[in-house]
């Protein structure tokens, strides 16, 4: 009985699932563009450059991104009277700007492991800084960046789910609405949120895994084959 | 509605704000043992346990991992107040989940920790004949810790920054205070989440910085 309910409701899904997977890619798409800005910021030679960007990453990480959250929601329209629309944006853009701040280090990180004679060997040939990063260190880098930017992006789905505590309509916000009414089993609904979830994110780590054979096939690399598993350099330096 | 910045405010929401840190401080505590210590046993369980449980096991907390926190909250809290005993405190059931879900990440940490040990550590161990207890406890965990130590350590401050997501289950931690404050009166949205996000700063951000150093000794001792 239950259960033909639930079966009943799932197409009221279709909507909120288009507003989960919209939040999610249009954060990711912020965070991407800014891990990029601050990583090649905070691994720069220049203290100029340097503290600004590592500044703004450390206090992004360090400050929850719940309440950063209500705070792009609630507290910044009053502080700097800038109004969204829709509250939709101040979510993006809370969830953007905290997974760009962790995703930086992985950018900076994957830099700093390229080689050093690759350095030495582009100032031989007399490349531009411009041209080192953009044709010798950028394609070894990113490959290697993919597994642990694979780890942040399905965080970041699973970060999405706290835009519907601000009230923004996506799947848990539904699940919690359809759970309430007469004749609607809660749980049941949750469970098939979370199902929902599981599988976003299995989507989001094997199109992440493809990439990856794509990238290293290009530097005539082996992808190894990892199953299902927490990426092993997030693993071993865990995300603070 | 609340137009600015005012101190007064910040004077009067500051006591309840301080009161949400304190439980944040305890729910970590609570929710940390619990994520060290399951996930110790889930990553022994998952190298060294039976060997039809590591399967299962696995994809268990494979499924914890890669599903939302806040959902997982709500579905446990519906089912222990609605269906197994409604007197269970919101602290102790938001407590526990937050610690399963972190278990499930530590334990990776520290599997990540056993499989780097070298296999002629192993080698060595079944050639001295010494027992499986022997094994784990003298050769296997006393290098694993020292590998994971910095990551687990970094997986705790990532939790204390996520103790916030409990408020939907009425834990009495900042954001519910300052919620509870804007209720009563109808200010103190600026104020309440910016003294929130400071306060979580300043203690996560020493911390981080202890790890980093960790990490960096331990990468250096040759390990």
């Amino acid at each position: 009985m239950d259960l033909h309910a639930v079966i009943e409701s799932l197409p009221r899904y279709g909507e909120p699932l288009l507003v989960t997977i919209g939040v999610t890619v249009a954060s990711a798409a912020l965070a991407l563009v800014l891990a990029f800005a601050l990583g090649l910021m905070t691994g720069s030679r220049h203290l100029a450059v340097r503290t600004p960007a590592r500044v703004f990453v450390e206090f992004f990480r360090g400050t929850s991104v719940v309440v950063q959250l209500f705070w792009f929601a609630f507290a910044m329209p009053v502080v700097l009277g800038i109004q969204f629309d829709y509250l939709i944006v101040a979510g993006v853009i809370a969830l953007g700007l905290n997974y760009g701040a962790y995703s930086s280090e992985v950018v900076r990180g994957a830099i700093a492991a390229v080689p050093q004679g690759q350095l030495e060997a582009s100032t031989a040939l007399n490349l531009t800084p411009f041209q080192r990063m953009r044709l010798v260190v950028l394609p070894q880098a990113w490959p290697e960046m993919i597994p642990s930017l694979c780890a942040f992006a399905i965080m970041l789905l699973k970060a999405s789910a706290l835009v519907s505590v601000i009230g923004i309509l996506d799947i848990t916000w539904l699940a919690g609405l359809i759970g309430k009414q007469p004749g609607q089993d809660r749980l049941l609904h949750y469970g098939v949120v979370l199902v929902i979830y599981f599988v976003l994110a299995w989507l989001i780590w094997t199109g992440m895994r493809a990439l990856e054979r794509r990238a290293k096939r290009g530097l005539g690399v082996d992808a190894k084959p990892v199953k299902g598993r927490l990426d092993p350099a997030v693993a071993a330096g865990g995300v603070g | 509605m609340q137009t600015g910045w005012s101190n007064e405010t910040v004077r009067e929401i500051f006591p309840a704000m301080w009161d949400g840190f304190l439980v944040v401080l305890q729910v970590t505590l609570v929710a940390g043992i619990i994520a060290v210590v399951l996930g110790l046993f889930v990553a022994i369980g998952e190298r060294g346990g039976p060997v039809w449980l590591r399967r299962p096991l696995s994809l268990a907390f494979q499924f914890i991992r890669n599903t939302p926190l806040l959902v997982q909250v709500l579905i446990v809290w519906t089912a222990t107040s609605l269906y197994i005993n409604p007197d269970w405190s919101a602290f102790a059931v938001g407590s526990a989940v937050l610690g399963v879900h972190y278990a499930s990440y530590t334990s990776e940490s520290f599997r990540a920790g056993i499989d780097a040990i070298p296999q002629g550590q192993w080698e060595a161990a079944t050639a001295l004949n010494l027992p499986t207890r022997r094994v784990w406890g003298a050769v296997v965990l006393p290098q694993m810790f020292r590998r994971s130590a910095a990551a687990v350590g970094n997986w705790i401050i990532a939790m204390f920054k996520e103790v916030p997501t409990l408020f939907v289950i009425g834990v009495m931690e900042m954001v519910a205070q300052a919620r509870a404050f804007q209720g009563q009166h109808y200010t103190g949205a600026v104020e309440g989440y910016t003294i929130a996000g400071l306060l979580f700063l300043a203690a996560s951000y020493p911390v981080a910085v202890a790890m980093r150093r960790l990490e960096i000794r331990f990468a250096k001792s040759n390990y």
